[in-house]
């Protein structure tokens, strides 16, 4: 079948693994690198030099990007297709995009934040592609992200204040590479200390069906989705790391539909509320007690 | 008699080489002997810009050894009760830690 983001038709083979989306759900990205052909890399910097028109929010994304133009092409790619009909499902609606060029020994680092505004979805998440058509270095100052941090509800930028987490990463990566990250984490862009510009193109895209089992689930019982649904995080290496995993599982649940699924007990365990009475209980018989004797009494 | 806002604001500093540089300090627990799992400076001298991203080794280990090492405590957050239906939840980092230390700039 054609990989085709605007009508659905994914090969299942191209389509992500449980493993894979277990890591997008402890994570909150998943990263395919150096994707994209060196002949489209090429191509992508007179594109984005030139701009990309905007649109309204919500296009669906054959009429924002037809068929013929560059970012169609870049969303066709069987991976990317593949991985973006995994996470959001066919025919997603395209939110907005963005061209992020970092001019050389340019710009000043971001204040750590996540897009949008404080999101109160639980059950339904947006994703962003970012695209680097040309490869970047730690000199080039890419994106830096915190995984894990994606679950936690936080309002934009007021996280500024945090300037660096354990297990934070800087991205480097090939060029051709696409990430796609949750649209909850952690993020911001690095200076760049280097003489050459950076180029990043940045899709949001929301979902149009309900997030449940988009991905190949063939491999669904691999030991390894649970090992790395559990996946700890230095930033969150005590008590914050158990709400972590609880919020993990959750998610899980609404993407799979498995309403028992647990990670560690927690969820399982307040839900023991017994209502039978055992036998020692049946005796009818009450002490004294009531309201009480009165004040003075 | 009193004067403008702006004019007493505007009064000599009584230590006028001296200035602030603050660390806050993000632990995994209320503690203040517990990991460092965050952390962020800012430079009342004027000398160095610390910013987003600057650094993957933490300052110190622990929330005990700024002390140790001459930084004074400020302000630590306090805790929270959970409301009931959002125990669960997350978002800020709970347990943030205010240090300073006076420098001299002379």
């Amino acid at each position: 079948m054609t990989a085709s983001p605007s009508t659905g038709r994914v090969d299942r083979k191209h389509l992500m693994t449980s493993v894979e989306m277990a890591h997008f759900v402890s994570h909150g990205s998943f990263r395919l690198d150096g994707v994209v052909p060196e002949s489209m890399n090429e191509r992508a910097i007179d594109v984005l030099d030139t701009g990309i028109e905007p649109h309204p929010y919500g296009t669906p994304v054959e009429d924002a990007y037809p068929q013929g133009g560059f970012v169609r092409e870049l969303l066709d790619l069987p991976a990317v297709a593949g991985a973006l009909q995994s996470l959001v499902g066919p025919r997603p609606a395209v939110d907005h995009h963005a061209v992020h060029v970092r001019p050389p020994h340019g710009g000043n680092a971001q204040d750590m934040h996540g897009d949008a505004v404080l999101d109160t979805r639980t059950d339904a998440f947006d994703v962003q592609l970012m695209y680097y058509p040309r490869e970047v270095t730690l000199e080039q100052g890419g994106t830096l992200s915190v995984p894990g941090t994606h679950l936690r509800r936080i309002n934009e930028g007021a996280i500024g204040r945090y300037q660096n987490l354990r297990g934070q990463t800087r991205l480097t990566c090939p060029a051709g590479t696409v990430v796609f990250l949750h649209h909850g984490i952690w993020h911001g862009g690095r200076r760049n200390d280097s003489g050459q510009p950076r180029y990043m193109f940045k899709i949001r895209f929301n979902p149009t069906v309900r997030q449940l089992r988009l991905w190949n689930t063939d491999d669904i019982d691999d030991p390894q989705v649970r090992a790395t649904l559990a996946t700890r995080f230095e930033w969150a290496n005590g008590s914050q790391g158990r709400l972590e995993l609880i919020n993990r599982a959750k998610l899980w649940r609404v993407l799979t539909g498995d309403h028992d699924f647990d990670l560690d007990y927690y969820l399982t365990r307040e839900r023991i509320r017994p209502t039978t009475l055992a036998p020692g209980a049946t005796d009818p018989r009450l002490g004294a007690g009531g309201a009480g004797d009165g004040w003075g009494a | 008699m009193t004067t403008t806002i702006e004019t007493a604001f505007d009064a000599p500093l009584a230590e006028p080489h001296l200035r602030q540089q603050l660390l806050v300090l993000y632990l995994s627990s209320s503690a203040l002997s517990s990991t460092v799992v965050g952390w962020t400076r800012y430079d009342g001298t004027g000398a160095s810009s610390p910013t987003m991203g600057d650094s993957d080794e933490a300052p110190y280990d622990t929330g005990v050894e700024a002390l140790v090492d001459g930084w004074r405590l400020l302000q630590m957050s306090q805790l929270q009760p959970h409301p009931r239906g959002e125990e669960y939840d997350t978002g800020y980092l709970p347990f943030e830690f205010l240090f300073e230390r006076i420098v001299s700039i002379s």
